[in-house]
């Protein structure tokens, strides 16, 4: 290893600059400020709390579901891009990554109508007369 | 380790970004993902694989719920728990939510330590981490044991839809499994780490490989997609 790779591979910096210029020192290895992993932590628990007090104060609707889920999206978020470090990664390898996972999305549209066309078919059909 | 085309002066060229450095990494004649090591990429595929079986019992679980016409159990009631007297919906959930999130920081912090060569250090956050894990699974434990307990079974429960169980069982067994082996792996790296293995170069027992830092980071990516998964289990099966 050259005393280039040595040096750089001490070195720290700051997510925020960008990728470019730091590209040579995440090949050896993933380096970032342990502060930034604490306001990650910090944030992940401000949002699970969110989660769990949308249940706990009996939230309904659609209110209820675009909150759960907006907080899930932002923790999924934070932990692949930060505790995951996807966010330094290439470019060909987060595509490779995150793209299929998006096309789940299409899988879980046809199986809400899917799921929708039996319950209406079990309603018409199977439910007792009331 | 990443570069596999060194120049003259010994440093690999410079590698295109953005969408150029996509169509030049895909196109490569000689592997994709430039300045990705092997076991980094091959986790990565791994845990896409992974997310795909994930994915499929989140959707079934859905699919089961969402065409039953038996009232499905209210999950922030199943999961209460009375404590001093008081009735407190879905808290062991919470509770286990913020213990992963927890080993989560924990082993974020090992990885850094891990690079900077820190052997202590990393050993001790990653025993952390690895408690944390094992708190969770015996959570989990107590769980099940709970709802058994009060006849959850994978057939049926006593407060509607049989789907419940199934669902229940499988998605959440399927995910303490995860945790479980997590933890043996983060023990088995651990030791490694205190034993200065990567630094003295040793080679594996299995393997007879030599073993680098960055393996620290790859089972880090592991144990950040348990809880992920969790994330996802979290919302759509107890807050819905």
């Amino acid at each position: 290893m050259t005393n280039a790779a040595v040096h750089m591979e001490g070195q720290l910096h700051a997510p925020a600059h960008g990728a470019v210029a730091t590209a040579a020192v995440h090949a050896k290895g993933q380096q970032h400020p342990i502060r930034l992993y604490l306001v990650v932590w910090g944030w992940l628990f401000v949002l699970s709390t969110c989660s769990y007090l949308v249940d706990y104060f009996g939230l309904h609707g659609y209110l209820r579901w675009s909150l759960i889920l907006l907080f899930m999206v932002l923790k999924a978020g934070l932990i692949v891009a930060v505790f995951m470090h996807m966010a330094w990664e290439r470019l060909a390898l987060t595509y490779a990554i995150l793209l299929p996972p998006i096309a789940v999305m299409v899988f879980v549209t046809i199986m809400v109508l899917e799921s929708e066309y039996t319950h209406f078919l079990r309603v018409l059909f199977f439910a007792t007369p009331s | 380790m990443a570069e596999t085309v060194l120049t003259h002066s010994g440093q690999s060229p410079a590698r295109p970004e953005g969408w150029r450095g996509i169509a030049a990494d895909w196109a490569s004649d000689q592997r994709a993902f430039k300045n990705v090591s092997w076991g980094k990429a091959m986790m990565w595929i791994f845990l896409l694989s992974d997310t795909f079986i994930f994915s499929c019992f989140l959707l079934s679980y859905m699919t089961a719920r969402m065409s039953t016409t038996v009232p499905w159990p209210n999950p922030s009631e199943v999961f209460a728990l009375n404590i001093g007297g008081n009735h407190i919906p879905l808290i062991l959930i919470a509770i286990m939510t913020f213990i992963l999130i927890s080993s989560s920081g924990t082993m974020a912090m090992a990885v850094n330590f891990g690079y900077r060569r820190d052997r202590v250090r990393t050993a001790a956050l990653m025993l952390v981490t690895a408690a944390f894990g094992a708190t969770f699974v015996g959570m989990q434990a107590f769980e099940w044991t709970k709802l058994i307990m009060e006849g959850v079974r994978p057939w049926g429960n006593p407060w509607g839809a049989p789907q419940f169980g199934a669902s229940f069982f499988m998605i959440t067994g399927f995910h303490g499994t995860h945790v479980t082996i997590g933890v043996i792996f983060l023990i088995a790296i651990a030791r490694k780490v205190l034993r200065g293995d990567f630094d003295l170069e040793r080679r594996g027992f299995f393997t007879s490989r030599k073993g680098y830092y960055e393996i620290v980071e790859i089972m880090g990516l592991y144990w950040h997609f348990v809880d992920l998964v969790w994330v996802f289990i979290f919302a759509l099966f107890y807050l819905w």
